[in-house]
């Protein structure tokens, strides 16, 4: 149900025919001899000691923010790099092994329902701990936030592809004799990576925001300034500097709209090659950086020798070769039995020292009033779902009904869903403030500001794919109005409206940590709710008091997801899809 | 009728003998109850210079066979040798060509055809030397840099035929290699493919080719072994007598083929009926797929002129353009329901199936819903128990479980969703397919 619709594509038969470079040549060498300087200054400045000084100061003017920009780049990077042998590793195992399945798979779910700002006190007291005093205690810490964000739904996609590998292809492979390794590189990859490409890209998305988030953060008193665009704008709300606000904002939009030009399109549109479907779909036009690379003369040769390079890897004969199958075998039941008896172990040894550690340091009233917090912020997701969908829902349909405008619009809505939207916030805060308006109601609409676009391009996506002989069916019956709506074309984008509004209703649990409490200068505005709870337990360094918002805040999560998504998800795939 | 011919079996250390299989039996293990048998009791043997052809229903176990000698699925009992040894594990000598094609969408026709090759490490520059030898041989020279969407189902095959000869095997399987297109280009394919082995241009020793279509088997095979279902043995073996190219308007021909039609739809043996007589039989019995109104349409084609209530199968079959596998099942359904008889190639309408046909709707639902509770015991038993609840529900589960214990999943979904669609057409009862479960509607009574 991916919501866009790729190209088709082929190398040009003459693509790489001459090696004499040309003019993209240089640019793209230039860029990379930039990209390699930055890399090693920044390699540089993350051995210095903490408390070094300049290492917590913010230059608040703009010839800082290019340099700053790249840094948040890297960062991002970095953790995609951490994200992607995850995503190699452990669902490839989870899959391979019935037994690491039945464990694994339950894990990954659950820690895709934990806020990723949450797991943010954790890492920081993992990781100073190793490297105690040191900026490379901090990077990591904000590196591996940033890859609990991203890293559970590309493991998911990688999941479900190597379950879901076409049982004849399956068979030829076997039938050949193809090793482990061989097969894992020619068959399950290939097989996994149009779903794998769109959920990273869509994970990058919305690390953006959690990214700008973390990069300066206060835990139990110490404060981390890590250089980079996100810790730039909290210095310029620090200084009340509502000019180095726009400047920050301006500059991610210029990041945004690189990685967004050169990473996300043209990536998303190579991967269709692997889509699997055998009848050729619609063309579209390559993005311009894909067109560039494939015809770019030195470019293509290096790529050309990189993939070549690859395909002699992913065909070196590793691993066992395959042997013949016994289906429906009697389950190996001693050593069945022994395995999930020790995971039995594990799990009430976990759950006595959980009962010990909560015993000792909470009440039950002030379990209570976490949940009562909880219900709050509940709330809010629920009404700024309904409004985002009571807004989002007439615009994407009335933009997918007519392709020239819904082409135009879901470059825009993926964009908007990219940018991090807590740059905003100063610009919301300081009308509260101006008006003195009441907190608990008009910080809400923060949560929403960034996920709402997933709702957006979904209702476009799903729009665009309304069978034309159906819309003509309901014009030809003169079905209209109210009815329309509901008997035509809401259960016709349903399926894709789940997808959207799953996507943005995660997405803004997430962000209630960062908008329940926002502040301007030495203002601090605050909206009760357990999104607030846990920031303020963060920057007290109470860390008995994050897990336990945070707990609570994934219990609502996976209860919601159980109680309202899933079903709804369930019954679109039963009875709105059209077969 | 005893013209069928029993091959002699070559020596087992016969200096051409392929491959050889033995008692061979492959059933699915069942939690609940006794195991589902798929193959029982079959023997094979190939030996170099024969294609030959399995040919059977849907269900009987061919395609299982296939995978069996291949070496991609070992079997629950029997032996299997390759060349004299044990098999285990997929064969070096075997090649496979497969119903859906299965090529590799993001690889190109050359990537695909020297996919097995590399798995074997052979050099780049033998590898490329090779998968153009193939190519040209099939005849897809000039589309080595096409992907597999941009060509048509017929090039398609040819490449999966093209990657299964580029190895050289010494066996080449084939899964229904043409069922999945359409009749010209079937025939195409065919043809060349006859014509290659005849000028012993491929570079293969023996074909065993999966089939349901006669005519198909009867024109490539020298030896086709007929398979019965459920479970799956071999019934008939024959040799075909015919020399390539084979012509299928020849009378011989036609002859043949008849003869294997009258052998495919001769009467279960007694035996058979009692079984499915002993207890609990309300639950063995699988359905195929089949709306009424296909049941419906060829009893008023078997009425009308030039039948009048009696055809012949293989004539039938070729006016209405269906093929073994669609007729066979109608064919069987109508019998099971006392609609119509299948004796020796020919099938009959009986009286209940002619006032069938000549009733008005209302009477139509009347004799099918007469026929469904005394012919198909699934029905009673299903309307026994909605009868006998307060609510007139019941869940659809218990009655699919219990079909499981007789069948495969796949099997007992189709076979109840088949007597839903039927018992609704006689307004038996009706499905509630959100809640899973059977209903009576009150109206009705």
């Amino acid at each position: 149900m991916l919501p866009m619709r790729f190209a088709a594509m082929r190398v040009p038969a003459n693509a790489s025919v001459e090696t004499r470079p040309n003019l993209f040549d240089f640019v793209a060498i230039l860029v990379m001899l930039g990209l390699a300087l930055a890399v090693g200054s920044i390699a540089r400045h993350t051995l210095a000691p903490l408390s070094a000084p300049g290492a917590n100061e913010i230059h608040l003017q703009a010839a800082y923010l290019p340099g700053y920009a790249v840094r948040t780049t890297l960062r991002m990077f970095a953790a995609l790099a951490v994200s992607l042998l995850f995503t190699f590793t452990y669902p490839v195992w989870a899959a391979k092994s019935r037994r690491a399945g039945a464990i694994l798979i339950p894990m990954l779910d659950i820690l895709q329902s934990v806020p990723i700002l949450g797991f943010l006190t954790f890492t920081v007291v993992f990781f100073m701990g190793l490297f105690p005093g040191r900026v490379l205690g901090a990077e990591l810490a904000v590196i591996f936030t940033i890859f609990t964000g991203q890293a559970w739904n590309m493991a998911f996609s990688m999941y479900q592809s190597l379950k879901t590998v076409p049982a004849d292809l399956e068979e030829v492979s076997r039938g050949f004799g193809l090793s482990a390794w061989q097969r894992f590189w020619r068959l399950e990859v290939p097989y996994a990576m149009p779903g794998l490409v769109w959920n990273t890209m869509m994970s990058m998305s919305g690390g953006w925001f959690m990214l700008v988030a973390a990069e300066a953060f206060t835990v139990g008193g110490t404060t981390v300034t890590l250089p980079g665009i996100g810790s730039f704008i909290s210095a310029a709300i620090r200084h009340r500097n509502l000019f180095a606000v726009f400047e920050a904002i301006l500059t991610m939009l210029i990041v945004i709209l690189l990685y967004d030009q050169l990473l996300f399109r043209p990536l998303v549109a190579w991967s269709a090659r692997f889509r699997f479907e055998t009848t050729a779909g619609a063309v579209a036009e390559d993005p311009w950086m894909l067109a560039l690379l494939r015809r770019t003369r030195l470019l293509n040769r290096a790529s050309r020798l990189f993939a070549d390079m690859l395909t002699t890897i992913g065909g070196l004969p590793l691993g066992p070769r395959p042997s013949a199958l016994r289906r429906n075998l009697v389950p190996r039941r001693l050593g069945d039995g022994l395995w999930f008896s020790l995971l039995i172990l594990t799990a009430a040894i976990a759950a006595w020292q959980v009962t010990l550690y909560a015993r000792a340091n909470f009440s039950p009233a002030e379990v209570g009033h976490v949940v009562l917090l909880g219900v709050y912020t509940l709330i809010r997701v629920v009404l700024m779902i309904v409004l985002a969908t009571v807004v989002w829902v007439p615009i994407g349909v009335w933009l997918g009904l007519r392709p020239i405008w819904a082409r135009r619009a879901q470059p825009v809505a993926q964009f908007m869903a990219a940018f991090p939207a807590n740059l905003f916030y100063p610009i919301f805060v300081i009308v509260i403030v101006h008006y003195h308006l009441s907190s608990n109601v008009w910080l809400t609409p923060l949560m929403i500001l960034g996920t709402q676009w997933y709702i957006l391009f979904n209702v476009i996506a799903g729009t665009a794919a309304f069978p034309g002989d159906l819309l003509e069916a309901a014009r030809n019956f003169q079905i209209g109005g109210w009815r329309w709506w509901l008997r035509v074309m809401l259960p016709g984008i349903f399926p894709y409206y789940v997808t959207g509004a799953l996507t943005a209703s995660g997405g803004a649990w997430n962000a209630a940590i960062v908008s329940e409490i926002a502040s301007w200068g030495s203002t601090t505005l605050t909206a009760s709710g357990l999104g607030s709870y846990i920031t303020q337990a963060t920057s007290a360094g109470a860390t008995a008091r994050v897990a336990l918002g945070v707990v609570v805040m994934s219990l609502f999560v996976v209860v919601f997801n159980r109680l309202v998504w899933r079903p709804m998800y369930a019954f679109a795939a039963r009875r709105l899809t059209f077969a | 009728m005893d013209s069928t011919l029993r091959v002699a079996a070559p020596l087992p250390d016969a200096p051409d003998e392929l491959i050889r299989i033995r008692n061979c039996r492959q059933s699915y293990h069942k939690e609940s109850s006794a195991d589902l048998v798929v193959l029982d009791d079959v023997d094979l043997t190939l030996t170099a210079g024969e294609i030959v052809g399995l040919l059977g229903r849907s269900g009987s176990g061919k395609s299982t066979l296939l995978r069996i000698a291949s070496g991609l699925l070992r079997p629950t009992a029997g032996e299997v040798t390759w060349r004299g040894a044990p098999l285990r594990g997929p064969a070096p000598g075997v090649a496979m060509v497969f119903q859906s094609f299965a090529l590799f969408p993001w690889l190109t026709v050359q990537a695909n055809v020297e996919l097995g090759l590399e798995a074997k490490g052979v050099q780049r520059a033998e590898r490329e030397r090779l998968a153009e030898e193939a190519i040209d041989l099939i005849g897809l020279g000039g589309y080595e840099n096409a992907y597999p969407k941009e060509l048509s189902g017929g090039m398609r095959q040819r490449v999966g035929l093209a990657r299964a000869l580029v190895v050289h095997p010494d066996l080449l399987l084939m899964d229904e290699p043409f069922s999945a297109l359409d009749v010209l280009t079937a025939e195409n394919l065919r043809t060349d493919l006859i014509e290659l082995w005849s000028e012993k241009k491929l570079p293969v020793k023996a074909v065993l080719i999966v089939t349901h279509n006669i005519e198909e088997s009867v024109l490539m095979c020298d030896r086709i072994l007929v398979f019965s279902s459920n479970p799956g043995r071999v019934a008939h073996e024959l040799r075909v007598p015919f020399p390539h190219p084979r012509n299928r308007h020849d009378p011989a021909f036609r002859l043949f083929v008849d003869r294997i039609y009258g052998l495919m739809t001769r009467r279960e043996t007694p035996a058979i009926d009692a079984a499915a007589a002993k207890p609990g039989s309300a639950f063995n019995q699988a359905l195929p797929e089949l709306p009424m109104n296909l049941m419906a349409g060829l009893m008023e084609t078997l009425a009308e002129q030039p039948y009048r209530g009696r055809a012949d199968l293989p004539l039938l079959a070729g006016s209405l353009q269906l093929e073994l596998d669609d007729l066979l099942p109608l064919g069987e359904s109508l019998q099971m329901l006392r609609f119509a008889e299948l004796e020796e190639g020919d099938i009959r309408l009986t009286a209940d199936g002619l006032r069938f046909v000549q009733g008005e709707l209302d009477e139509r639902k009347r004799i099918l819903g007469a026929s469904l509770m005394k012919n198909l015991a699934l029905v009673p038993a299903i309307r026994q128990v909605l009868d006998e609840r307060w609510n007139h529900r019941s869940r659809a589960e218990r009655f699919r479980d219990e079909l499981e214990d007789h069948m495969s999943p796949d099997y007992a979904r189709r076979t109840l969703q088949t007597v839903i669609g039927w018992a609704r057409y006689a307004e038996l009862f009706d499905f509630d397919e959100e809640a899973d479960q059977f209903f009576l509607d009150e109206d009705d009574d």
